[in-house]
């Protein structure tokens, strides 16, 4: 552990800046926010409807771990079973895991990343909340009209002929929502593209803005496919226009090939946002520029290319030919090589940094760790024996939950924790939500690390009921469930208290570099009050030509050595930095920093 | 909207690049959109070539090509409006315009038509008493419907498009030279013909060399 003390946040001195002027305080009606075309108020409206569709889809998650903790069928019936974990996989992917950082953080930051007084096609953002929740309440009427037994994947047959649930109207529910999805890449890409602020060119995008763009190109390459796919399970169910039915000569393999077509991009589409804000928190509270910035570009870029041709892994055993599953098998492999450049990129990151353990830095280090489990037994299921000994086991299981859950789910905390008091203006309390982030990954891996060793034991997935030799695994699993459904809990219990009494923020309280923090705490209606230039690197956390280990790499240190004090006066140094102004621009902030070069360490 | 410039774009060729931008990557998901239904039909015209060219025969080929021609005269037609518009021709764009709707709907007349004819032949592939062998003639026409019905609903929201578009040009609420409507209208109008360029050929011609 480092010992430098945690960074203490730089407080709002003036009261006169503040939510009335900002963009929570340009109406105050329902109707203002049901009709507005603000981006960061729309963010907020997806932040709520997701974050019900998540606790909607952990109720049955919840359900699911109940159940499996004997190894009777004791509280739900198989039939109820398998539409349990249905509903849960349904809501999740195409209601939580594919929207959240997108269309919450996407949403509200891209536009004050990149300078833009908002996103290029405002309505549009708006209409896409709309198809969103239109198809989510399709889906979940569906899910309480009776239910879908197929689980999220709709494979035919037993979608079609064989299926007894309400499969129509949930997938015309995914297709609505798969709108939504498209009218969100069309908005990022062309925001990127046409909305850039003076001076910020293609490599000075943070990263995040970066991970943003690849994720709406898979959105939008893959998603019309699953549109299409569901249209032709529709019409199959509805008019008898049977494309997939066997009796006709029909494949359903060919469904798996339409679906995973987009559901693998899918993954990408869930994972790439959340390596975008873990990269921002990185390099944030390791006061450090990102290591390799255009590889971490290029890396981006590469996994969403790459992605698109790596599909058939899924379908091993399906019967698809043996040289399209070693050629799928290598592809897979390739994917991991711009993974593994994320990972070391963030490593080395760290790697001299002056790392403060601030509560979303601790979800991204999680995150970190948890995506590298995650993506190293992906490579096991991509080679092809292992993947015959272990497909459709809670190996399964636990590899996609590492990355989903583990990888995901902690990005977007992350996330929320270090944009919280930009978009609120308001500060959580940080030790709180350092015990929740810690208890988080605590919690994550007794839930699914024993699914790893159950699925090697040969425990397949979407079972109710088990051999007891498997107990003590399930056993551990639904403890380790208890303790993430508290962890999930507890952010929503301090930050909704924070919105009331949490510490008004400034405008930059972790003195990070970028342009949404330049503008206030919340941000006014159009973002920044004068269109705001770019003359410097992203990032500029260390000056590139100061020696190694300087205090230079952090500004703090800096006002410190000035006033001649030492670091482990970290109650004078909060005193003294609130006495100051903070510099009001990236200029002045660099100016501060070349007017003395400190001499030693600045621990 | 009007042709003023939108609030958060700083200037009109800012926002008509982020419009054209915008709808041609809306084009690319729908060719993707479109592409699952090639790619499906293509695996099975490979797999079952001698039912595929039986189940073609049965197409109606005269109101096929009938359309194909009333659809590529309508894409020619938005290419002139597209001119005109720009030179702020406001007569002939709404000429122009009127003709594009007239075939469109002519085109829709057509299909209609030819939609009661696959009905009274029984080639609705659900349906007990289909006509063709073997089973895979019925994977054809679960295509033919799925495709040329989705194409067909693509075709009715150009005409909507082109009818609110047309109103508007007739009202004088936007000014014709700097608005960029006509042009991202036809923009779509002609992907709507391009997938049909496609359709013709795969529905209509094959099985009748």
């Amino acid at each position: 552990m480092s010992d430098i003390p945690l960074r203490d946040v730089r407080l709002e001195t003036d009261p006169h800046v503040g939510f009335e002027t900002s963009y929570l305080g340009e109406g105050f009606s329902l109707w203002s926010w049901l009709t507005t075309t603000d981006h960061k108020r729309i963010a907020i409206l997806y932040l709520i409807s997701t974050t019900i569709f998540f606790f909607l889809g952990g109720a049955a998650a919840v359900l699911i771990r109940l159940e499996l903790f004997t190894p009777q069928g004791d509280l739900l019936t198989a039939e109820a079973y398998n539409r349990t974990f249905t509903l849960h996989g349904v809501i999740m992917v195409w209601f939580f895991l594919v929207p959240v950082i997108p269309t919450v953080l996407g949403n509200f930051l891209l536009p004050l990343m990149i300078g833009a007084k908002d996103v290029a096609f405002p309505r549009l953002n708006l209409f896409s909340w709309y198809l969103n929740i239109i198809g989510g309440g399709l889906a979940v009427a569906a899910m309480l009209a009776g239910g879908v037994d197929t689980g999220w994947t709709f494979y035919t047959p037993y979608s079609t002929i064989y299926s007894n649930g309400h499969v129509s109207l949930t997938a015309i529910g995914v297709f609505v929502a798969g709108f939504s999805t498209i009218a969100t890449g069309i908005n990022m890409i062309v925001t990127v593209h046409t909305l850039r602020t003076n001076g910020m060119r293609w490599f000075r995008l943070p990263l995040f803005v970066w991970a943003i763009y690849a994720t709406s190109l898979i959105m939008l390459l893959s998603t019309p496919v699953l549109a299409m796919v569901l249209v032709l399970i529709i019409a199959e169910r509805l008019f008898g226009l049977g494309v997939f039915n066997p009796d006709l000569g029909g494949d359903p393999i060919l469904f798996q090939h339409l679906f995973w077509f987009y559901s693998h991009p899918a993954v990408y589409i869930m994972i790439l946002p959340g390596m975008g804000v873990v990269t921002e928190v990185i390099t944030c509270f390791a006061r450090r520029r990102v290591f390799g910035y255009q590889f971490m570009v290029y890396a981006l870029l590469g996994i969403a290319v790459i992605g698109f041709f790596v599909w058939g892994h899924h379908m091993f055993t399906s019967g698809q030919s043996m040289y399209a599953s070693l050629a799928f098998s290598m592809l897979s492999f390739l994917v991991a090589v711009p993974s593994a450049i994320k990972v070391f990129n963030w490593t080395a990151t760290l790697y001299r940094g002056q790392i403060t353990w601030e509560a979303s830095m601790i979800y991204a280090l999680g995150f970190v760790g948890l995506f590298t489990m995650g993506g190293l037994t992906g490579l096991f299921l991509a080679s092809v024996p292992v993947d015959i000994h272990v497909h459709d086991t809670y190996f399964v299981v636990a590899h996609f939950h590492y990355i989903m859950v583990g990888g995901m789910v902690s990005a977007f905390f992350a996330g929320l924790h270090f944009w919280w008091p930009k978009i609120t203006g308001r500060l959580y309390p940080e030790f709180v939500a350092q015990i929740a982030a810690g208890m988080m990954f605590a919690g994550f891996n007794l839930t699914f690390f024993p699914q790893f060793i159950l699925g090697n034991l040969g425990m397949p997935r979407r079972y109710y009921a088990y051999p007891p030799e498997f107990q003590v695994w399930h056993v551990l699993s639904s403890a380790g469930a208890v303790i993430l459904a508290f962890a999930y809990l507890l952010p929503m219990a301090y930050l909704l208290w924070s919105l009331i009494w949490g510490k008004r923020a400034g405008d930059n309280p972790w003195d990070a570099s970028g342009l949404e923090w330049q503008t206030r705490s919340p941000p006014p209606k159009h973002n920044f009050v004068e269109a705001p230039f770019v003359s410097e690197d992203v990032y500029d956390y260390h000056p590139e030509n100061a020696p190694r280990g300087s205090g230079a790499d952090d500004r703090r240190y800096d006002d410190r050595d000035i006033a001649g004090e030492k670091a482990d006066a970290a109650e004078s140094g909060r005193r003294h930095r609130a006495a100051e102004t903070p510099p009001a621009t990236a200029q002045a902030r660099r100016a501060s920093k070349t007017r003395e070069p400190s001499d030693g360490e600045g621990r | 909207m009007s042709s003023t410039v939108a609030g958060h774009f700083h200037d009109h060729r800012q926002q008509s690049r982020a419009n054209t931008l915008g709808l041609w990557i809306f084009l690319a998901t729908e060719v993707l959109f479109f592409g699952a239904l090639f790619a499906a039909y293509l695996i099975y015209r490979v797999l079952y070539p001698q039912a595929f060219e039986t189940a073609a025969r049965e197409t109606e080929i005269a109101i096929g090509t009938l359309n194909t021609a009333l659809l590529l005269t309508s894409s020619a037609s938005v290419a002139m409006a597209v001119k005109t518009a720009r030179l702020g021709q406001r007569r002939a764009t709404m000429v122009l315009l009127g003709v594009t709707l007239a075939l469109g709907l002519g085109f829709l007349a057509a299909k209609g038509f030819e939609y009661h004819s696959d009905l009274t032949k029984h080639l609705w592939p659900g349906s007990a008493d289909f006509p063709l062998d073997p089973p895979q003639t019925r994977i054809f026409w679960a295509l033919y419907w799925i495709m040329t019905g989705i194409h067909a609903v693509h075709v009715t929201a150009g005409l909507g498009l082109w009818a609110v578009i047309l109103t508007m040009i007739a009202r004088r609420s936007f000014p014709l030279e700097s608005s960029d409507k006509v042009e991202i209208a036809g923009l779509y109008w002609h992907l709507v013909d391009l997938v049909w360029i496609f359709l013709w050929p795969i529905l209509y011609l094959v099985g009748r060399s």
